[in-house]
């Protein structure tokens, strides 16, 4: 987990000057005394989310990053809802990691990974404006003398009925900043919702069309030079020796240096000239126990483990290798998933500016007290001596989160200047080949039958790589060396849960760690657990002669959510009924981050199969609620793009110990050209179980569905992957 | 030296003849709306318009843009008002993460001016951008609701 370094001190004063969104804020924080809090402009604090201006604009604050899913919009509109403000003065800020540090961690946690930035937060956010709300009326009531209950407030305007007075939020903040928080409020029943459940429009646009919007690449400090930097390309190789000499003359360059053992990096005064200057720079690197490492060895290796002994279970109930040793018939089939870069537009990149009294970074991050934990070990400066700035991320998808060794570079630059800001950069080519990937994965799956055509067990052995045991080491100490990650969706339980009954099953890893880092890509491990499953389905399916539906339809009796979003999408893709001429269709379903999630694919092949056009896709989300159902349906259908390059196009292969691919020729990624009509579905079905999240689910449904309607229109399964690898390309 | 003309505005700049013009619209005229995403002409993130046609500037010299009409994502709308290409991407709420929407707005830009109203399959091979978000959907309806206004 991250750390979270602790400061007890009574009073902490905060001063920041953020560039990027106007989010620039200071505050003296008097806990415990009766000041109000205030935002920078001097506007008071009604509580840690709410802030009002006089002219009634409402200053929401974010904890979590806006990365182009939509949480900023959505947090907005759950606080705003319990608020009862006007929407069209809504505006918003992040808060930083250190005042979150200061203020004992009141905005809980900033993590945006895992499809959790509504779904773990929508409650505290939502008690955080109904409490803002309570204040505010108190304080007007006040103002009339008479009880808060005759009161009332639309848009931000309370009215008091019998004696015909009324004011406005930013009229009353003042007061209501000063009021003691009701101990406890009651939440709208999601039915009355006005704001939130609605598809508001989005809160970021206008600056992201006219080139306005400050990226962490775009940023600009004064005086501020320029980094670029390489790492050892054989992950745990170090520096032997570069020689500076041959660059320090180049056009611009400042500085040629060492960063830790790993790396090395150019500093200029632009960072062309910074790039230019490391292409040429002479490095000998010291590559290390690893760099012999091919993706061969590591396929051999983990075909070993498709039978091996030792595995950890993850889902088991009745005798499986009993059912199979008697069955009737068996079927088996061997998969393998590849390892995979995120490739976010833009690079990675951090800003950091070092003195011994203050190290502050602005970054695009999706967990800003990842960020701030970074800052402290690489500057060694005490938590009141760091900042972190958040800036909207130019995409995530799970590598600016856990991961922040960008940051440490770039503090450990910046170090070597004292006073001056440094912006790293990193070029495509650092990105992609030091990635934390995807990782690799080979399953193997064998489907028991009796006589009769009945499924009586079925096993299916994943062997490959853990991320937990890397990044979260303590997690699988924890758990006696076992990942439970690996097992998203098809986990015995939660939010993972596998959707199936099935007589006499089990699901085991056994655990092949290479060297290549792994990290958390979008949707993670259900994008593979998910084409496994969900592609053997369909083959016990026609190894039963059953239709593909109706087979699983029997296993889903227990899972009426599961069973609502498959059957969703069967419906609407006319499942059952005849598609067009030489169109073919296939599903997949799952439950993933706690959303219930399925596809139906309609495809049709040229070229002996080589070419496979997909018509459209039809998905169904459940995740209990729905915040914004246009913006969910834009996650829908780019989880797809993003799913659906990976099965076609991208695999990350090991040579020498590094990563081959070195940028988008090598490692392509899907065009408007290949993009298939989405329909998006949701069926948010509400209810007690804790909510699902959006952002990620739906990407591990588009691929088995698709590789299920290929193997209708030409009779091949595919069972390794990208499919680029077997000459087939979209069409 | 170079002496470049963007968004209507003469800059003489400080550069070696052989850098990429994307880099000198970025860091030497200080234009940061254009973006990087390959510097290998394949992603277009760093689409700008050079004399009216949509160029890769990652992979073209400043030295080939001199004495040219070099129009960037800042300089789309005209007198404050909007270029109907951003307008359609506010409407249809295209952007997800934004990043490459500059090149892909400049892009289509440059489409609609010579096909007024694409077909499907002119959209296809003209706009080759890379959207790891996968605005494509958007990005095509509006498109077309441009098209048809
Ligand atoms: S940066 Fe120029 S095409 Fe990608
Ligand atoms: S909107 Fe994020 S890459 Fe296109």
């Amino acid at each position: 987990m991250n750390m979270i370094p602790q400061i007890d001190r009574r009073s902490f004063v905060l001063g920041t000057t953020a560039v990027g969104g106007g989010f620039a804020f200071g505050l003296n924080l008097p806990f415990g005394g009766p000041e109000v809090v205030r935002a920078q402009d001097g506007s008071p604090e009604v509580n840690a989310w709410v802030v009002i201006r006089p002219d009634d604009t409402v200053v929401i604050r974010i904890a979590r990053s806006e990365m182009g899913q939509g949480t900023l919009t959505g947090l907005c509109q759950l606080v705003a809802e319990e608020l009862e403000c006007d929407w069209s003065k809504v505006t918003w800020e992040y808060p930083t990691p250190g005042q979150n540090v200061a203020r004992k961690r009141v905005w809980q946690s900033f993590s945006t990974g895992g499809s959790r930035g509504i779904r773990e937060s929508h409650e505290y956010v939502r008690k955080g404006g109904a409490m803002a709300r309570e204040m505010l009326l108190q304080a007007a009531a006040n103002q009339w003398d008479v009880p808060a209950s005759e009161c009332i407030v639309d848009k931000g305007v309370i009215t008091h009925k019998t004696s015909n007075r009324s004011t406005s939020y930013g009229k009353v903040a003042e007061a209501a900043a000063k009021l003691e928080p009701p101990k406890d409020v009651k939440l709208k029943d999601p039915k009355d919702w006005k704001i939130a459940g609605k598809s508001m429009k989005r809160l970021d646009t206008p600056d992201k069309v006219t080139g306005k919007q400050v990226y962490g690449f775009d940023l600009k400090l004064p005086g501020m030079v320029n980094a670029a930097v390489k790492e050892c390309p054989v992950f745990g190789g170090k520096v032997k020796s570069f020689d500076a000499a041959k660059v320090s003359g180049m056009p611009g360059v400042k500085k040629v240096m060492k960063v830790g053992e790993t790396g090395v990096a150019v500093v200029a005064d632009t960072w062309w000239h910074a790039k230019t200057a490391l292409d040429a720079l002479p490095v000998t690197w010291d590559e290390g126990e690893h760099a012999k490492v091919s993706s061969d060895s590591i396929a051999q290796w983990f075909k070993e483990g498709l039978d091996a002994e030792q595995a950890f279970v993850g889902n088991q109930n009745g005798d499986a290798k009993g059912a199979i040793a008697s069955a009737a018939r068996k079927v088996e089939a061997v998969y393998f998933y590849p390892y995979q870069n995120h490739a976010p537009m833009e690079p990675m990149n951090a800003t950091a500016r070092y003195t011994p009294d203050k190290c502050e970074v602005w970054v695009p991050s999706q967990d800003g007290e990842a960020s701030f934990a970074a800052v402290l070990a690489a500057s060694g400066l005490p938590a009141d001596k760091c900042e972190v700035y958040k800036i909207h991320l130019g995409g995530g998808f799970g590598r600016r989160g856990a991961f922040q060794d960008y940051v440490h570079q770039a503090v450990l630059i910046a170090k070597e200047m004292p006073g001056t800001p440094v912006k790293l950069l990193w070029s495509r080519e650092e990105d992609m080949v030091q990635g934390r990937y995807h990782p690799a994965m080979q399953c193997k799956l064998v489907g028991a039958f009796d006589k009769d055509n009945n499924l009586t067990g079925l096993h299916m052995r994943l062997s490959g790589q853990s991320i937990l045991a890397t990044v979260r080491p303590q997690i699988v100490e924890q758990q006696k060396g076992r990942d439970p990650l690996v097992f998203q969706g098809v986990a015995d339980s939660g939010e993972h849960a596998f959707g199936y009954t099935i007589p006499n099953l089990l699901i085991d890893h056994s655990m092949r760690n290479p060297h290549v880092p792994p990290g958390f890509w979008r949707g993670v491990n259900v994008n593979q657990n998910c084409i496994f499953l969900e592609c053997f389905m369909d083959e016990l399916a026609q190894a039963a002669g059953q239709d593909e539906l109706e087979f699983r339809r029997k296993f889903l009796a227990k899972h009426p959510r599961n069973r609502g979003v498959l059957e969703a999408v069967a419906e609407k893709v006319g499942w059952g009924k005849p598609a067009p001429q030489g169109v073919h269709r296939g599903l997949a379903h799952m439950k993933a981050f706690g959303a219930y999630v399925a596809a139906a694919a309609e495809v049709s092949v040229e070229d002996n199969g080589n070419k496979i056009k997909i018509h459209r896709i039809v998905a169904a989300t459940d995740p209990g609620y729905v915040v914004n159902p246009a913006q969910v349906d834009r996650q829908v259908a780019g989880s797809f793009v993003y799913g659906l390059s990976g099965l076609f196009l991208q695999e990350c292969t090991v040579k020498d110990g590094r990563i081959e691919q070195t940028n988008f020729d090598s490692y392509d990624s899907m065009r408007i050209a290949h993009m298939p009509k989405v329909e998006s579905i949701l069926m948010p079905t509400g209810g007690t179980e804790p909510w699902g999240g959006v952002g990620e689910p739906t990407i591990c449904v588009a691929a088995p569905a698709v590789l299920n309607a290929y193997y209708k229109a030409t009779g091949k399964r595919i069972r390794s992957f990208p499919l680029k690898n077997h000459n087939i390309t979209f069409a | 030296m170079a002496r470049l003309t963007v968004n209507g505005q003469t800059h003489n700049i400080d550069v070696e003849p052989d850098t990429p013009l994307l880099w000198a619209i970025r860091e030497n005229v200080g234009l940061t709306g254009t973006k990087y995403g390959c510097g290998i002409a394949q992603c277009g993130a760093c689409t700008v318009h050079i004399d009216g046609e949509p160029v890769r500037s990652c992979s073209i010299p400043v030295s080939a843009a001199e004495g040219k009409q070099i129009t960037t994502i800042e300089g789309l709308a005209q007198n404050g008002v909007l270029h109907k290409v951003q307008q359609a991407w506010i409407d249809h709420e295209v952007p997800q993460c934004g990043y490459c929407q500059a090149g892909m707005i400049m892009a289509v830009a440059a489409l609609l001016k010579q096909k007024p109203r694409p077909t499907d399959a002119e959209i296809n091979s003209e706009i080759t951008n890379i959207c790891r978000c996968g605005t494509f959907q958007q990005v095509r309806e509006a498109i077309h609701a441009v098209a048809n206004a």
